[in-house]
């Protein structure tokens, strides 16, 4: 069971550990700084954050000792345009796609057979590998120079983002990514080709006749199961979808209450039937239905949700929760979630109940229990 | 010889001292001074070799015009000040 977790936010890193009776926190690192996510690896131990210097540009740091110290490392860096590059104007800017870091969305381990592997996705859309632990970092150019690429655009943000990366703990060369907005892409050979794979999702945002495609989707999280890799749940900006064959289609899940509008999602490890999520008024208000901050919980693969209460602010709250900012730990008993106007809270039943860990934090990105593998 | 000088907010991030660096244009007076320094070449330029959006390059207190190619003329005895823009922070 975790004892410890990282908290990004937008003035610094906070770690926070499981005392005898209650979680606090027990270090601040990067304080005043904007840490925009945070990784542990199970593998090594090690951590790493992001972090996004209005001024200095996008930053990387890895600690090897638990957050007590930390260097910087190699930050993705995109090529120079090939000399024959002929840049497609993107429809929705009216421009090409910029070749530039924008921001760090997504950092996740590869595989238990592939130590030193890391992946990373960013703004504005590129699919980033490490064989090194981060020392560097090779831009994916199988999925930067698929024409349909090119066809994504910004959802919430000004630039395309992947901000989801699930390794199958069967087989770390199935590789599934989330794109907002881009849909749901997949490889099976570690990167070298991929396939667009959002059969069956529904996009509102579009006109009546382009609502399915699935390069248009905007996923807003997307969470494996590891008990079964198979199925995935999507926190989609239309609603929640599901998919139970590796993502080649997915089904829509409606009659959620209070809202099926929402960012993160968080799968239990153990159970493919279980899963979270932090429902909000949909979409261009985004805070929690009448004031009240509700967990949803299924235990029956979306048949059926209980909206978890107990321990949660029922008035007048307006916390919002990014996509990233929900976590479970390895044993699907606790878990922790965070917002923007910095409250944390966390629960070790489930979701049956939930303790106020803090409620001055900055806005919270991240929240990433350290996990035993 | 160019004289360069970093503003004092990054240098809790990367130590930039100042340095009389040759050069013509600023991206080659930039150029030399990444090569001492090479951690820094991140915190000023983006990954395209252009000036960050919210950086901010004088020489001799004006402002430099081409922040993509940085051919901006460097008089021999100019003094270059990077600092951040106040937009960005």
């Amino acid at each position: 069971m975790s004892t410890r977790c990282h908290v990004a936010t937008r003035k610094g890193l906070f770690t926070l550990n499981r005392g005898a009776s209650a979680w606090s926190i027990s270090r601040a690192n990067f304080l005043g700084d904007n840490c925009t996510l945070v990784m542990h690896d199970p593998r090594s131990g090690e951590l790493i954050a992001a972090l996004n210097h209005g001024h200095f540009g996008v930053k990387m740091h890895r600690s090897r000792d638990g957050g007590a110290t930390w260097n910087e490392i190699a930050t993705p860096q995109y090529p120079e345009k090939p000399a024959d590059y002929v840049p497609k104007v993107k429809p929705a800017e009216g421009k090409p796609a910029d070749w530039s870091l924008k921001l760090v969305w997504s950092l996740a381990p590869g595989g238990g057979d592939e130590p030193g592997v890391l992946w990373c996705g960013t703004l504005p859309g590129g699919l980033f590998r490490s064989e090194d632990g981060g020392n560097s970092w090779a831009l994916n150019r199988s999925l930067w120079d698929d024409p349909q690429r090119e066809e994504w655009f910004g959802g919430g943000a000004d630039h395309p983002g992947i901000h989801s990366v699930c390794v199958d703990p069967r087989d770390s060369r199935h590789v599934t990514v989330g794109v907002s907005c881009g849909g749901v892409w997949s490889t099976r050979d570690a990167g070298s080709t991929w396939r667009l794979t959002g059969r069956g999702m529904r996009a509102e945002f579009m006109p009546p006749e382009r609502q399915f495609e699935p390069n248009v989707q905007d996923p807003h999280l997307v969470a494996q199961s590891p008990a079964n890799p198979d199925v995935l749940w999507v926190q989609h900006h239309n609603g929640i979808f599901k998919s139970t064959d590796a993502a080649a289609s997915w089904s829509e899940i409606t009659n959620v209450k209070p809202s099926a509008f929402g960012f993160p999602v968080a799968a239990h490890p153990g159970d493919a039937d279980t899963a979270w999520f932090v429902p909000a008024v949909k979409d261009e208000k985004r805070y929690p239905m009448d004031g009240r901050v509700v967990v949803n919980r299924t235990r029956d693969g979306g048949k059926s949700f209980e909206t978890l209460t107990r321990g949660l602010p029922q008035e007048h709250a307006y916390d919002l929760v990014f996509r990233h900012a929900l976590d479970v730990d390895e044993t699907g008993d606790r878990l922790m979630f965070g917002s923007t106007t910095g409250s944390l809270w966390v629960s070790e039943d489930a979701g049956d109940s939930w303790q106020t860990v803090s409620s001055n934090l900055p806005p919270i990105y991240a929240v990433r229990f350290e996990k035993v593998s | 010889m160019p004289t360069v000088r970093f503003t004092q907010n990054i240098q809790r991030h990367v130590a930039c001292p100042t340095r009389e660096v040759a050069g013509e244009t600023i991206r080659d007076v930039l150029d030399g001074y990444f090569r001492l320094h090479a951690q820094a070449r991140g915190y000023v330029l983006d990954d395209q070799g252009r000036l960050r959006q919210h950086m901010a390059i004088f020489i001799d207190g004006s402002q430099i015009r081409d922040r993509d190619d940085l051919s901006d003329r460097v008089p021999p005895d100019a003094v270059v000040d990077l600092v951040q823009a106040l937009s960005g922070g």
